[in-house]
Formats: structure tokens, sequence, C-alpha cells
């Protein structure tokens, strides 16, 4: 049976079409006067968090919440976890206070794909972060974005269209997951960055690679930056900050190459003058901010299609 | 969307209806959907303040026609909207999690206004009730209406339509399907015909 969301990998085309669909309904719930549904009345979602975040987890409680589910928030800080608890015990705990689904962030890579396995907790497990890994529901929101500017909202719509994703890939969970669930959805990534932050082995994933911004952006229908995660970096990847955002950096100069329906999106958080300009982030052309509220919209969705049924709609098998 | 607690309404789009009885024709509907809309009219004193909600699928054109008749007769259009009441079916847990239909609430919303509800076959009532639940979370209005093209009886909730088609008695071991041609659906020819789901 399906009942987690651990990597983007895990969800066919059709489910991606419909957690995109779905996505969209979810999305004029915005507009009501209340926004709340009573789809998971009763269910219980624990978000437990090991990693500081601030848009992911209140983009899921916010979803949780307006689709009427209780929502108890766990994170590492100021819990057993910072006296040295494990994750199992910690697992056991949330089985024993009856969690239905589980939202885990974790600094290690597959730690959501263990609690889902592992047999210590039998609720569904929706991976919101697993280290350099994956974070499929930022996947899930940035392919909603792209298919509501440049995929005409509708199956099918990413069909052939190139998406460039700029930066640190090598540290990226975004970019993993994006290249994925990209490919799934019939577009065409190129993965732009230095040589220094491609990750070993990205020669297997669905993609090409380019090391010259300047030739690949002028043909792409989306451009994503993405953040150079210094917290990560024990050694050198690149010389100066300055060198790194003069040649892998989105500045006005390079905005103007874009086609005129090229969109710019950032998963956040930005760090303004290194791998994007304040003129470029505040431009018509960027949909950042709209890409956070889409995040509600989508994890709606994946929350409703896995626990608002007898069984869930999409995901991956057990 | 009470017709059948089963699959069968899913089959229901297919075209054209194979086997079975056809109850009401093509005519059939267009007359009766004249009918509705005049007693609509008649019960509301006019078109004003008036906003038609189709429920997912078959409720939308079938709205979208009763509007087109109260254009005709009053020279006014009336907003019509979608409602999806998905999320608020009592038997939601019972099954795997469903694909949710566009809801649209016409410009204007419904505080104040006379919602008519629209679907084709009122059955258990149990779509109805969850459409009530379903509009108290889009507004308030001053009064609400149901418009059925079909009632084939056996309710298991207290409610009853306003305006009727047809009223059409069957067994519970009957299927009543109704095909009507929408913008989702331009090939359905526009009939409503019974099966014996036993056979």
């Amino acid at each position: 049976m399906k009942r987690h969301l651990l990597s983007a990998a895990d969800l066919t085309r059709e489910d991606a079409e419909l957690v995109l669909t779905t996505a969209e309904e979810m999305r004029s719930l915005a507009d009501r006067p209340i926004k709340k549904l009573p789809a998971l009345r009763g269910r219980t979602v624990v978000n437990l968090f090991f990693e500081d975040s601030t848009r992911t987890r209140i983009s899921f409680e916010a979803a949780a919440k307006r689709l009427s589910a209780d929502v108890i928030n766990f994170s590492a800080k100021g819990s057993s976890l910072s006296k040295g608890e494990s994750l199992k015990d910690t697992a056991l705990t949330l089985e024993a206070m009856g969690a239905d689904a589980v939202v885990v962030r974790h600094g290690a890579s597959g730690a959501p794909h263990r609690l889902a396995h592992s047999g210590w907790v039998r609720s569904s497990v929706v991976n919101a972060g697993d280290g350099t890994h994956e974070h499929p529901t930022q996947a899930l929101l940035d392919a909603f974005t792209m298919w509501r500017h440049i995929g005409e909202s509708k199956p099918g719509g990413l069909e052939g269209r190139r998406v460039a994703i700029v930066g640190d890939v090598l540290h990226s969970r975004v970019a993993r997951s994006n290249a994925l669930l990209l490919r799934t959805l019939g577009a065409e990534v190129t993965l732009v960055a230095p040589p220094t932050l491609l990750p070993v082995g990205v020669e297997t994933w669905p993609v090409e690679t380019s090391y010259d911004l300047d030739a690949v952006i002028p043909k792409a229908d989306a451009v994503m930056m993405l953040r150079v995660q210094r917290e990560r970096m024990n050694a050198a990847f690149f010389p100066t900050a300055r060198e790194y955002s003069r040649r892998y950096g989105l500045d006005g100069r390079r905005m103007a190459t874009l086609q005129d329906h090229t969109i710019v999106m950032h998963p956040g958080p930005m760090v303004r003058g290194m791998e994007i300009t304040a003129d470029v982030a505040d431009s018509a052309r960027s949909v950042i901010v709209e890409q956070v509220t889409n995040g509600v919209a989508v994890r709606m969705a994946v929350l409703y299609l896995l626990l608002g049924g007898s069984e869930p709609a999409v995901g991956g098998d057990e | 969307m009470c017709a059948q607690p089963s699959p069968a309404r899913q089959e229901a789009s297919s075209q054209p209806p194979a086997g079975g009885r056809t109850v009401l024709d093509d005519r059939d509907i267009a007359r009766a959907l004249t009918r509705i809309s005049h007693e609509i009219l008649e019960r509301n004193r006019g078109a004003r303040d008036l906003v038609l909600l189709g429920i997912p699928t078959r409720g939308v054109p079938l709205a979208a026609r009763i509007a087109e008749r109260i254009a005709a007769v009053e020279g006014y259009d009336v907003p019509v909207g979608s409602l999806d009441v998905t999320m608020y079916r009592d038997d939601l847990r019972l099954k795997p999690a469903r694909t949710l239909l566009p809801t649209e609430i016409p410009q204007g919303g419904i505080d104040g206004k006379v919602v008519v509800l629209v679907d084709d076959v009122l059955f258990s009532g149990r779509t109805i009730r969850a459409a009530l639940d379903a509009l108290n979370d889009v507004g308030r209005p001053s009064a609400v209406r149901l418009a059925v093209l079909v009632d084939r009886g056996h309710r298991e909730l207290p409610i009853r339509a306003d305006f009727v088609g047809k009223n059409l008695p069957t067994s519970l071991v009957e299927r009543v399907k109704v095909s009507v041609a929408g913008p989702d659906s331009p090939d359905d020819a526009d009939a409503v015909t019974i099966e014996d789901a036993t056979s």
C-alpha cells in the first residue's frame, strides 16, 4: 500500500499530476471567507523537525490546520531530543500518541526512510527534507508554480519545458527532488554549477549539466536559483563569494537575457547579493513569494491525498 | 451526486447509454429543464438575487442550461457556479482519497442570495447534506433551494427537492444513469436510463 511520501521518485506522472490538480482546488480556498475544509477532522499530524526551518514547518502547519487536522509541533530544541533521545524512542512516543502522519525533517539523509520502514510507527511519513537527499514537497510546489505560469495549469503542460537549476546542487535536496519530479512531468532540466558544486554521480541523473550560466538561461522557461549552503560546507568550493556571484549569480544584466515569459524561482531562504541580486528577487519575473503561497496548497493536497480517504491515493509503496 | 454510492456513477459519462431502459430522452430533459426554470422564477418572483450552483459533475451543465433558459425568459444573466462536496461527504473515510472537483463561486458570492443547488439525481440525500455543509463554509445565503432532474426516492435523510424534473420510482437494485452534454463531455447524448444492477 502507498502510505508515504519519501522521495520525488516515488511519484508516477499520474500521481504528480493528481497532486497538482488537487493543489489547484486547494489554492482556490485562499479566496474564500472561511479558509477551512473538514477533510482531516480528527486526524493528527505531527511536525517532527530535527533541523531549523521556518517556511516548511509553518507551511505544513497551515496546510494541516486548513484541513482541520490536529497539529503537534515537535522540534529538536526544547525537547528530549536535545537530551540525547534516539530517533526510535521519539518515534515510539509519537506512535503512542496516535499520530496519523509524521512530517519529518532531519539533518541525516535517509532518516524519513528509516522512520517509515522500521516498523516503529504505523503513520504515514512525509519527508520535509532529509540532509542533502530529498525534499519532495518543495519539488511539488516548484512544479505547481511552473505549471501555473508556464504550463497552462493542465496535465502535460510542463512537457518539453526547459528548467535551469543554478547554484549549490551538491548540498541541495531541492535540486535532486526537482530534477526527478520535473523529469517525471516531462520537463528538461539543466543543472548549472561550478564543477565543485555538482554531486558525484550527477551523470546518472536524468538531467543535462553545464558550467556556463550565460549559455543556458536565454533558452530556459524557468530559472531556479539555489542558496549556497555555507553551513554544510567544510571545504573551499569556490575562491570567493564575489567570484561565485559574478559567475553564477542572477543579476539584472543576466535577467535581461531571459525570454519574456521566463520566471525566476528560489526555494528560500535567499541570500541577496550572493546567488540573486535584490532587483531580480523583487522584479516582476520573480515568483518567489508565490512559491510560499503555493507551498500551503501543495502540502494540503499531499496531506489530503495521503490521509483523506481510507487509503492514500499517491505516494511510494510500502 | 447521490444516484448510487457505487462506481456506477463513473460509468455514466460513457455514451451512448448501452443497455437499460431510457426513461427520459433529450427532448424530455429539455422540457423538464424549461419547466424547472419557470418554477424557479415563479417561486423567486423573478431572477433577482438568484445564484445557481451545480454539483459536479453533471449538476454543472444542468445549472448552465437552467441559467440559459432564465436568461431567455427574463433577459437577466443569473450567476452560475459549481460546488464540490467531496470533502464534506460522510463516506470520505470509507474509500481511497478522491479527486477533488472544481468549486467556482460566482463573483459577488452567495451572502444574502437565494442559492439553487442543481444536481442530476436525488437518491439518499447524503450529497445534498454535504452540499449544505459546504455552503456553510462559503457564505450565508438568504435561502437554499434544490433542483434535481430525477428524484428516484429511497431517502436516508430528511431532505426533499423544491424543483423536480421527474419523479422516478425505482428499486434499490436498479441504477439510474444520467448523461448530459457539457463542456467536459461534449459527446454525451442527453438521456436518463435505468439499468438493473443485478443482471
